[in-house]
């Protein structure tokens, strides 16, 4: 029979969660189900980058409904195939399900996940193949290029960017027009344009799904941004522990130099860009720009004071200008639609979008682009669907390792820059940790504070040994050893790191503690003044007992125990000694009557 | 693949490239024909994959090839629908491969409804 078209697209999520839950084994069996059925000519299979929504991958969308699977194994695709791809009817079950609409919801625009998103800087993740560079300029790739380079000067370019409001999405809010317009001013003919893909929050992906899923976007924005402000080099920073990330960006960076849309002369003009990926260790301290930039030299990844900034002496000593991922990924589409369209979005002082990791105690994790203004209770749950098993709401984390925790007084919250900062939180990178009442304030601030403390540098001594003494005074009250002044100590500490320490991690390390001390006060206290841990997540202050009018005297417990903490006759029940505890468990698993908890 | 050197080197490559995900969203133009048991055992997929030839054959973009399941009236298969934008549904029914070019090409193409065929018309 002659050519055709695939009349239908099978989308299939390879990112890197999806690929965790087993995407690679589901495209197999595609493949082996259509060709058996003769029909690998008219449906494509197609590997896209993250569709966000994590937590029910492996995901597979169907075109040209738009029909949306979740959680697809191995053993489905058949189904799949036979139903939908030949016959036309929706496989039911595999859809993804609401309590309002229990029998599924059809259309991926119809999921509430999905429909509450504004999509400018994830416009295409999920949605193209990123290793086709065809199929990113079908989605108007590069327009943006080459409007400016055949149609604008670099300050037209630059007063777009200033017009649509844009500010750095890395954490800072900082304009991003004005930090080019500083780097266009710097004396020097030799100038770089910096990506910091060097993410590294606990719980983030933002950046990761961003590089993973629209390589072209990122580089197309740099490109946008070298012209505005006369750099001819750039360097895209990014952490070897995104291995698919860095493979994605090294075979978009070829595919458009093959085209002439990258390099020497591109499209012709007098206009070169040159392009490369650094891979970093994984420091977390590589995020701040001056260690960044240090690291690219291939010196120790350690900040440096500022003044003088980057822009006038940056890398090698020369103007450079450092923004993050989602910042470069929003600017081809700003330049293509005009500053005044970003500038629509948002509110008064923040414009646009900004992209959340959602994750935490929430029913739907994963990766959401939302309005700035929207409010945590709209991202928390419209978005994330609720709490998990429709617990109470404690707190949402916001801004990593640097931000802070917000309580439900804080869940009409606007999100944008000065309403988080005001609430004791920061926009921050963009991770978004939530929490329900079984959570502990004080394990969290303790968990983020292991982290700074791990990814200290060393250069300043109040974030080096303050974060440790820090550190050493949640443990203890985690341990049920705290003492009352503790509380003081610790917001004294904090306050003293935050105004002496030279970068970003220090300012910003002790505000998860600092939050959760202002709005938590009450969990310092039960655990220092009596011992006790209202949510029952700190090991130390929890006892394992053994209710006596259960225990039917099996012994199975005494035998398992490792320490011969538990004492009892047979068939009489049996009991704990917390002085000999370890509080391992293994008792608790090994009881037959579920006899033994722990309080 | 040469280099591109002026914004038309680049809108063709889109234009190209369009194809390759254009199957992604739903087309101005919708054809929908039924896939149930009787659909398929009337001839349903000869009829699919011949419409997908002739829209390769005239080079049609943005018409969009759907599929569905039984809709009840099985004795008039294979069915084929055609929604034109802002047009009602058509339904054409007892279709053999000989009527497909026509469809496409009065119809689809040209917005003349094929009568002789039509069994049903939706607003």
């Amino acid at each position: 029979m002659a050519e055709y078209r695939a009349r239908g697209h099978v989308l299939l999520c390879g990112g890197t969660g999806c690929s965790a839950s087993g995407a690679g084994a589901v495209r197999a069996r595609f493949e082996e189900e259509l060709a058996a059925r003769n029909m690998d000519r008219e449906i494509k299979l197609v590997e896209t980058g993250c569709h966000g929504m994590c937590e029910m991958g492996p995901i597979v969308v169907v075109y040209p409904e738009g029909t949306f699977y979740c959680r697809v194994e191995p053993k489905d695709v058949a189904e799949i195939v036979e139903e939908h791809l030949y016959k036309g009817r929706l496989v039911q079950r595999l859809l993804y399900k609401t309590p309002v609409t229990p029998e599924g919801v059809p259309h991926y625009k119809e999921i509430p996940f999905y429909s509450k998103q504004v999509r400018i800087a994830l416009a295409n993740c999920g949605y193209i193949n990123p290793n086709n560079i065809e199929e990113y300029i079908a989605r108007d790739g590069y327009v943006a290029l080459a409007k400016a380079l055949k149609e604008m000067s670099p300050e037209d370019v630059l007063q777009e960017v200033k017009t649509s409001g844009l500010r750095g999405r890395g954490g800072g809010g900082f304009p991003t027009g004005l930090k080019w317009e500083f780097c266009r001013k710097a004396a020097g003919t030799k100038k770089y344009a910096i990506c910091n893909a060097d993410e590294g929050d606990p719980g983030a992906f933002m950046d990761r799904s961003i590089l993973e899923g629209d390589p072209h976007a990122i580089i197309e924005g740099m490109m946008l941004g070298a012209y505005a402000m006369g750099a001819d080099e750039g360097y895209i920073y990014c952490r070897a522990e995104y291995p698919l990330a860095i493979k994605h960006l090294n075979e978009a960076i070829r595919q458009a130099e093959e085209l002439g849309l990258l390099g020497d002369n591109v499209l012709g003009t007098s206009f070169s860009f040159h392009l490369h990926v650094k891979e970093g260790a994984g420091a977390f301290v590589c995020g701040e720009e001056t260690a960044l930039m240090a690291s690219i030299e291939g010196e120790r990844g350690m900040p440096r004071p500022r003044p003088p900034f980057p822009a006038n002496k940056g890398l090698w000593g020369k103007p450079s200008n450092i923004n993050n991922v989602e910042t470069w990924a929003n600017v081809p589409a700003i330049i293509r639609n005009g500053g005044a369209w970003y500038a629509a979005i948002g509110t008064e002082k923040s414009k646009g979008t900004k992209v959340f990791a959602l994750t935490g105690k929430v029913k739907n994790t994963g990766l959401i682009e939302v309005p700035m203004g929207i409010t945590i209770r709209e991202v928390v749950f419209e978005l994330g669907g609720g709490i998990i098993n429709d617990k109470k709401f404690k707190a949402v984390q916001i801004g990593g390792p640097s931000g802070g925790c917000l309580t439900e007084a804080h869940l009409d919250t606007p999100v944008d820059y000065e309403s988080l900062t005001a609430a004791g939180a920061i926009m921050g990178s963009g991770g978004l940790v939530v929490m329900d009442e079984e959570t502990c304030m004080v394990d969290v601030a303790k968990f983020f504070l292991e982290f700074t403390q791990r990814e200290s540098c060393g250069k300043c001594v109040p974030c080096r040994e303050g974060t440790k003494k820090m550190l050493d005074i949640l443990t203890r009250i985690t341990e049920g050893k705290g003492k009352p002044e503790d509380m003081d100590n610790l917001a004294y500490l904090g306050n003293q790191i935050k105004n002496a320490s030279l970068c970003g991690l220090g300012q910003t390390a002790p505000n998860p503690v600092l939050t959760t001390l202002r709005y938590f006060r009450h969990e310092y206290e039960a655990h220092i003044l009596d011992k006790k841990c209202p949510a029952g997540a700190c090991q130390s202050l929890l006892q394992y007992v053994i209710d006596g009018a259960k225990c039917i005297g099996c012994t199975k417990c005494a035998r398992v125990c490792p320490v011969g903490a538990i004492a009892g006759e047979v068939k009489k029940p049996h009991v704990i000694d917390p002085a000999k505890c370890i509080k391992c468990g293994a008792c608790e698993a090994a009881c037959p009557v579920k006899a033994i908890s722990k309080r | 693949m040469p280099k591109i050197t002026s914004l038309d080197d680049l809108r063709k490559i889109k234009e190209n490239a369009s194809d390759l995900t254009a199957a992604r969203s739903q087309g101005k133009t919708r054809i929908i024909i039924g896939m149930g048991t009787c659909g398929i055992a009337a001839g349903a997929r000869e009829i699919m994959q011949n419409v997908l030839v002739e829209l390769e054959k005239r080079g049609l973009k943005g018409v969009s090839v759907e599929t569905t399941g039984c809709i009840g009236m099985c004795q008039q298969e294979p069915l084929l629908d055609v929604i034109r934008p802002g047009e009602p549904r058509i339904t054409y029914g007892r279709l053999t491969v000989a009527d497909v070019p026509r469809i496409v090409a009065e119809h689809v193409v040209n917005g003349n409804i094929v009568e002789d065929r039509v069994i049903g018309r939706t607003e």
